[in-house]
């Protein structure tokens, strides 16, 4: 598979702080990706210089396979910030139009793609209304639909789902399905971990402006597995005493084993069958995308670094 | 399309379709217009009658002074000031005896507060009365009086600039050059603010409605911010364009209330006046408000219109490109909180300012150095080249100081375009933190 877009040791530092701190990774075509990292990790200002409205320090950029040319390679690129917002005076199906042209559609492309993604999404009764008038989940969809309206191969969406109910995430993450399988590649910026595992191919999690972690999640839990089993038995013995493992937590019937070093998980079942109990369930726990971020970014000053005084350099 | 086309079609369209630019535009030069109407009326139609008595010690003012509709003298028997008002009177005088070679106060007792103007014409009158006592007792007759009263008169002081190519010398009018200096002056002192400050709030709207980051994902900050100015500056020159329609309109339809028979005569004055230009208008026959019809027009026609409409359009636009794109790079560092924007602008205002009361002083003097320097700094001189530019080119304007000040005002909007164009980038983008005046200069002058 080819890469949509490589990066290579990209550096952007200000004045105080290293924000983008040599990175590099790639992105598969169509691929959904996730870009984790707690506040102020880097996120934003490599997102930044993704779509062109920053200049790397040093580094290089490689897009659809070729080096990034923000002028006309942004016309590919949609980009949904974090900071997002519409002119609130306009009507909604000018602004669409607005949005779009810029994006480089001739006006009756826009129309065409506009009416599309209006009857898809359940909008097109909008067409007159003023943003103001919209609530906020409705202007999420406006925003999501003028992000893709232009049909880009490489989609940023940042925080896409905040302020949406369950519904419309719904809706939207659909959406999001559908575009990766129709070949655009989907550049996924969150904290909100359950979204990422429960979507993304392939994560990289920033902290302090570096990457930490690069893989697909089932890698990267892989990585980080603590040789954990959940067994579910008919009963519980009083006394468990294994070479193999030590008991982790109990919760009536079930227990969470550790396996130690030097021993497989059939030598746990071999334990519990020798003793002659009825096994309802056995499983491999692997930790949450939750606990590695929280396990890797805790106790470093992620969390404080965004409040670092001015002068800390 | 151009990207930066359609922003510029978009910040033109969006306000030049908004209800309130449709109203102001219409209302503005009807406003004028009813204000200078409403102004001359009163001034014509607001003055108070005085009914004055006269109580006269020496007995020459009988018959000697003048009356009017509005100041009237009677010299009634047995009238004082304590009963005046009961027998109809709104004032009067006592003139004490006296035999005219020392200063006399009189008294003037009124009902009512007079005002000065009303003084004056009082004073003036008596006066005259007592200056044409003193002629006639010096052996000229009543008759003589008169006519030396009605010739003396016709003194008209018509100033005639010399042409430095020695060709025609051409007519001048010190009151004309001083409105059309003023007039145009003010205007681009106005509506560098209404514009300017329009600017500001357009960049402000974009950056706390948190749609900045989204138009700069598809166009380049510049673009956004030339885009934005030059929309604006477009619909600034629609609504001048559509005054000037519209004043025009409004005064030709004024012409239509005036009787056929006088605007025949104006005609009269017309042709008569260009066959023997700096003659005497009493050569044609012609009534009153004839005469003051065509002085109006006369006067107006001694200005060179094409030059001065032309050179407001290029300061108008210039200055605007200049003022704008400051206060665009202000819009873009201000946070959600006005007072920022307040204190940010300070830098801006205060210059224009500054210019206004230079302006007020060029158009008084307009070769002073200090006006001829304030017009060819780009900072000032779109306000005090135009008060300059009324009193002629190249007479009072030599045409170096108009090039030069031209050619520093295009420069100087450039660079205020680059450097706002800079501070802009970086700001629109920051949010939560007040920008101090050094980190805008380093965003300013740094590389890339």
């Amino acid at each position: 598979m080819n890469p949509i877009l490589e990066l290579h040791n990209l550096k952007k530092y200000y004045a105080t702080q290293k924000a983008v701190d040599n990175i590099s990774f790639s992105i598969n075509k169509g691929s959904i990706f996730g870009l984790l990292g707690p506040n102020g990790a880097g996120k934003t200002t490599l997102l930044r210089m993704i779509t062109g409205i920053f200049y790397p320090d040093s580094g290089s950029i490689r897009f659809d396979g070729k080096t990034f040319d923000p002028l006309n390679d942004i016309i590919k690129i949609g980009y949904m910030p974090e900071e997002r917002g519409l002119y609130k005076k306009m009507k909604i199906g000018e602004q669409a139009l607005y949005l779009a042209q810029l994006k480089g559609l001739s006006k009756s492309d826009a129309m065409e793609k506009i009416r599309y993604w209006f009857k898809r999404l359940e909008m097109e009764s909008w067409w007159n209304k003023k943003v103001e008038d919209l609530s906020k989940g409705m202007s999420q969809k406006l925003q999501f639909v003028t992000t893709v309206l232009h049909e880009p191969k490489l989609i940023i969406l940042d925080e896409p789902f905040s302020g949406l109910d369950p519904l419309n995430a719904n809706l939207i993450k659909d959406e999001i399905y559908g575009l990766s399988q129709r070949g655009s590649t989907i550049i996924f910026s969150t904290h909100r971990m359950e979204q990422v595992e429960e979507i993304c191919d392939h994560i990289v999690l920033m902290n302090l402006g570096q990457k930490i972690l690069d893989g697909t999640v089932s890698e990267i839990k892989q990585q980080f597995k603590e040789n954990k089993f959940g067994i579910k038995l008919n009963e519980v013995p009083g006394n468990i005493n294994s070479p193999a493992f030590d008991i982790a937590d109990q919760k009536a019937n079930a227990l969470t084993v550790k396996i130690k070093d030097g021993f497989r998980s059939n030598d746990v079942l071999q334990y519990f069958l020798q003793q002659n109990l009825t096994i309802e369930s056995f499983n491999e726990i692997l930790p949450s995308l939750n606990e590695i971020f929280i396990n890797l970014v805790e106790g470093t000053n992620a969390t404080t670094r965004a409040f670092q005084p001015v002068n800390a350099q | 399309m151009n990207k930066t086309i359609l922003i510029i079609q978009r910040e033109y369209l969006t306000r030049v379709k908004n209800k309130r630019f449709v109203l102001t535009t219409i209302l503005m030069p009807l406003l004028i217009v009813a204000l200078i109407a409403g102004s001359t009326y009163l001034s014509i139609k607001g003055k108070d009658e005085h009914k004055i008595a006269v109580i006269d010690s020496n007995g020459f003012f009988k018959g000697n002074i003048k009356n009017s509709k509005e100041i009237l003298f009677e010299f009634p028997e047995s009238v004082d000031t304590s009963n005046y008002l009961n027998k109809g009177f709104t004032d009067i005088i006592v003139i004490p005896k006296f035999d005219g070679t020392e200063k006399t106060s009189y008294i003037l007792r009124s009902k009512k507060r007079i005002s000065i103007m009303t003084e004056e014409a009082i004073a003036e009158r008596i006066n005259t009365a007592i200056e044409d006592n003193m002629l006639q007792n010096a052996g000229i007759d009543k008759m003589q009086l008169d006519s030396i009263h009605s010739q003396s008169r016709f003194a008209e002081l018509k100033a005639v600039e010399e042409s430095e190519s020695g060709g025609n010398a051409k007519e001048s009018n010190a009151a004309l050059s001083y409105g059309i200096g003023f007039g145009s002056g003010m205007l681009i002192y106005i509506t560098m603010f209404i514009y300017g400050a329009m600017v500001m709030r357009g960049v402000m709207e974009e950056k706390t409605n948190r749609i900045a980051e989204v138009m700069v994902s598809s166009v380049k900050p510049f673009q956004l911010m030339s885009g934005k100015i030059i929309g604006i500056g477009a619909v600034g020159l629609t609504q001048f364009l559509m005054w000037i329609v519209l004043i025009i309109g409004l005064f030709t339809a004024a012409q239509a209330f005036i009787p056929h028979d006088v605007m025949e005569q104006v005609k009269n004055l017309q042709q008569a006046n260009s066959q023997m230009p700096g003659g005497s208008m009493s050569v044609v026959k012609a009534g009153d408000a004839a005469q003051q019809i065509y002085k109006v027009q006369h006067t107006f026609s001694t200005a060179n219109w094409p030059v001065i409409i032309g050179l407001f359009v290029f300061y108008f636009l210039g200055g605007y490109l200049f003022y704008a794109a400051l206060f665009a790079a202000v819009g873009s560092v201000v946070n959600e909180d006005p007072q920022d924007a307040q204190s940010l602008m300070l830098p801006i205002t205060m210059p224009i300012i500054f210019s206004f009361i230079i302006m007020t002083n060029a158009v008084q003097d307009p070769s002073t150095p200090i006006a001829v320097w304030a017009s060819i700094i780009p900072f000032s001189s779109p306000m005090v080249m135009m008060a300059r530019i009324a009193y002629g080119i190249p007479g009072t304007v030599p045409y170096w100081q108009l090039a030069a000040s031209m050619l520093s005002l295009v420069g100087g909007f450039i660079f205020t375009t680059w450097l706002s164009g800079k501070i802009y980038r970086t700001g629109i983008l920051m949010y939560g933190k007040k920008v101090s005046w050094k980190e805008m200069g380093k965003w300013a002058f740094r590389r890339n």
